[in-house]
């Protein structure tokens, strides 16, 4: 546990030390404040849509965030081979994945709760009225799912050679799920036979990210849901979480270091060469 | 002369604290179909505590590949490596070595003492004692100036100086450097040399690979001469030289079986 904090640590410094972090956080603040300005917010229903377009925001910039973190933690430890005096110290490569999964998780968290800050700030300011268990319910379960979504690039980022194809990847299935999740199964119901087993296999299996948008209740200022629906669905995440992650070990473990070391893969020919003729080495 | 002299410099009754063991690496590349290359073909060595231990071959040799199964990067396909007695396996036995690697950048955003804190809390160096030691290796790579700044502002020599320092932060007994001279001017090298003396004067065992003949010659104990992923021999420089009646270079390449002329 100890090591896979100090990696989380490193983590959340590079995050903090880059700037395109930044950016996302600023272009987020300067949207949230400029519909604050507006001064249509004695409509209720321009209210509602503000703050809809605003939620909207903060998910897609959470999702980028995600996603574009944890896409390139081992990817970039690898290319600058950052990882060789790394595992050259006692630590296993499951606290490094659960370091990484972490670091990425918890800046999630810290980038959620600016955003859900600067929101709650400007809407209470307007509206004079804060359905708080509601908004705290909204963030919680948006960090959970933000953590199935981290882990599940993770595992991408081991399978996939190439770090901005597994973000791709990761982004667009993501998406389908948010989008096309909940109807999955009622497609599934007008398919004919093969094609309908495999869609509906395709519902049970992949994690039901949607079900954890719950924007409308801050959105409407509604009432809390259950709060034992709540856990349930911090658990759902927490099962897929680590079931990824699992699987991320799984990969990872049997993995060389390096997949290809420079000398290698195409220059395996000139290794072998030079290997055959001392002088090719001297020379160098 | 006779062999054994030169295979071995065994001390009665002492213990190597690196032991490798009928070692078999092989890679399997996906391009064409499963090719299988054999890095490493049925490599034994032993390297005993204080000693400097140089791992000579030319490129290709498998050197490096050596160098990552004890470090656990690369699974062995046969045979076995201990360090400390220990499997290498087991990431307990990269406790008490150093290790630095051939060709690495650090963390570009974190400065030295940032870097080398973080190696520190890997190896549970109690928090009291961490200041002092970052100190130390410090001071001991001469990077003591720059130490708050970035890693990614400092020059090819200075990362090679904190690889140094971050192979020397928990104190180990044994180093093990992958051409550790490679890329750097004839001071940075000559630095280098010095430092593994010191290293040998305070009792380290240094085991390091290289294809730089000249600087081995004046560091090393023992030697072993790895070609196409074989030992070709193993023993003291003086051996060598004295076996094969000619320079260390020329021992090199007469045991790689190189025949000047050819080609
Ligand atoms: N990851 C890898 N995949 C396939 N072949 C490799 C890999 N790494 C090294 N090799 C091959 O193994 C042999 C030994 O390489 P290496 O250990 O890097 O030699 P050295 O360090 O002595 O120059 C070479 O023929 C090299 O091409
Ligand atoms: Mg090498």
């Amino acid at each position: 546990m100890n090591n896979a904090l100090s990696v989380a640590s490193i983590v959340i410094k590079e995050l903090y030390r880059r700037k395109d972090f930044y950016v996302l956080f600023v272009l987020t603040a300067i949207i949230t404040l400029l519909m604050g300005s507006l001064h249509f917010f004695n409509d209720d229903r321009i209210v509602r849509y503000l703050k809809e377009i605003c939620l909207l925001l903060i998910w897609i910039s959470a999702l980028a965030i995600a996603v574009g973190t944890s896409a390139r933690q081992i990817p970039a430890e690898r290319e600058n081979r950052t990882i060789f005096p790394l595992l050259a110290k006692p630590i296993t490569r499951g606290q490094l994945i659960a370091g990484k999964f972490l670091g990425c998780w918890l800046a999630c968290g810290l980038a959620l709760i600016v955003f859900y800050f600067f929101f709650g700030v400007i809407s209470v300011s307007r509206e004079h009225q804060w359905a708080a268990a509601s908004f705290f319910q909204a963030l919680w379960l948006h960090w959970w799912m933000l953590g199935v979504v981290v882990a599940m690039t993770l595992l991408g980022s081991v399978v996939f050679a190439a770090p901005s194809s597994n973000g791709t990847i990761c982004l667009l299935i993501i998406l389908s799920i948010l989008l096309l999740g909940r109807h999955l199964n009622k497609v599934a119901v007008q398919l004919a036979e093969p094609m309908s087993g495999v869609v509906s296999a395709v519902y049970f299996a992949v994690p039901h990210l949607e079900l954890f948008d719950v924007r409308d209740l801050v959105v409407h200022n509604w009432d809390p849901i259950n709060w034992l629906i709540c856990v349930g669905a911090t658990l759902y995440a927490a099962a897929y979480a680590i079931f990824f992650l699992f699987a991320t070990w799984l990969v990872f473990r049997r993995q060389l270091v390096l997949r290809w070391q420079p000398g290698c893969s195409p220059g395996t020919r000139v290794g072998r060469a030079a290997a055959l003729s001392p002088i090719a080495c001297w020379a160098s | 002369m006779p062999a054994q002299a030169v295979t071995t410099a065994k001390l009665p009754g002492m213990k190597p604290i690196l032991k490798i063991e009928d070692l078999v690496v092989e890679y399997r590349t996906r391009e064409f179909g499963q090719r299988v290359t054999v890095a490493v073909n049925r490599l034994s060595l032993e390297v005993f505590p204080g000693e400097v231990f140089g791992f000579l071959g030319p490129n290709g040799a498998g050197k490096t590949t050596t160098v990552n199964v004890l470090l656990g990067f690369v699974p062995v396909t046969r045979g076995a490596a201990y360090i400390f007695n220990v499997n290498v396996r087991d990431p307990i036995a990269r406790q008490r070595i150093g290790y630095l690697p051939e060709l690495t950048y650090y963390y570009k955003f974190l400065t030295a003492e940032e870097l080398l804190r973080f190696y520190a809390r890997i190896f549970r160096i109690p928090r009291a004692e961490i200041g002092p030691r970052i100190d130390e290796v410090l001071k001991l790579v001469g990077l003591d100036t720059a130490r708050k700044r970035p890693i990614k502002t400092y020059s090819k020599g200075m990362q090679q100086r904190i690889g140094l320092a971050q192979a020397l932060i928990n104190e180990p007994d044994l180093l093990i450097l992958d051409e550790p001279t490679s890329g750097l001017d004839p001071i940075g090298r000559m630095n280098v040399r010095e430092m593994i003396q010191r290293l040998k004067s305070k009792g380290k065992t240094v085991f390091f690979s290289s294809h730089e003949l000249g600087e081995v010659e004046t560091v090393c104990d023992r030697v072993a001469i790895l070609h196409q992923g074989e030992l070709k021999a193993t023993g003291r420089v003086s051996d060598l030289v004295e076996k094969y009646k000619c320079n260390l270079e020329q021992a090199f390449l007469k045991v790689i079986g190189y025949e000047p002329g050819h080609e």
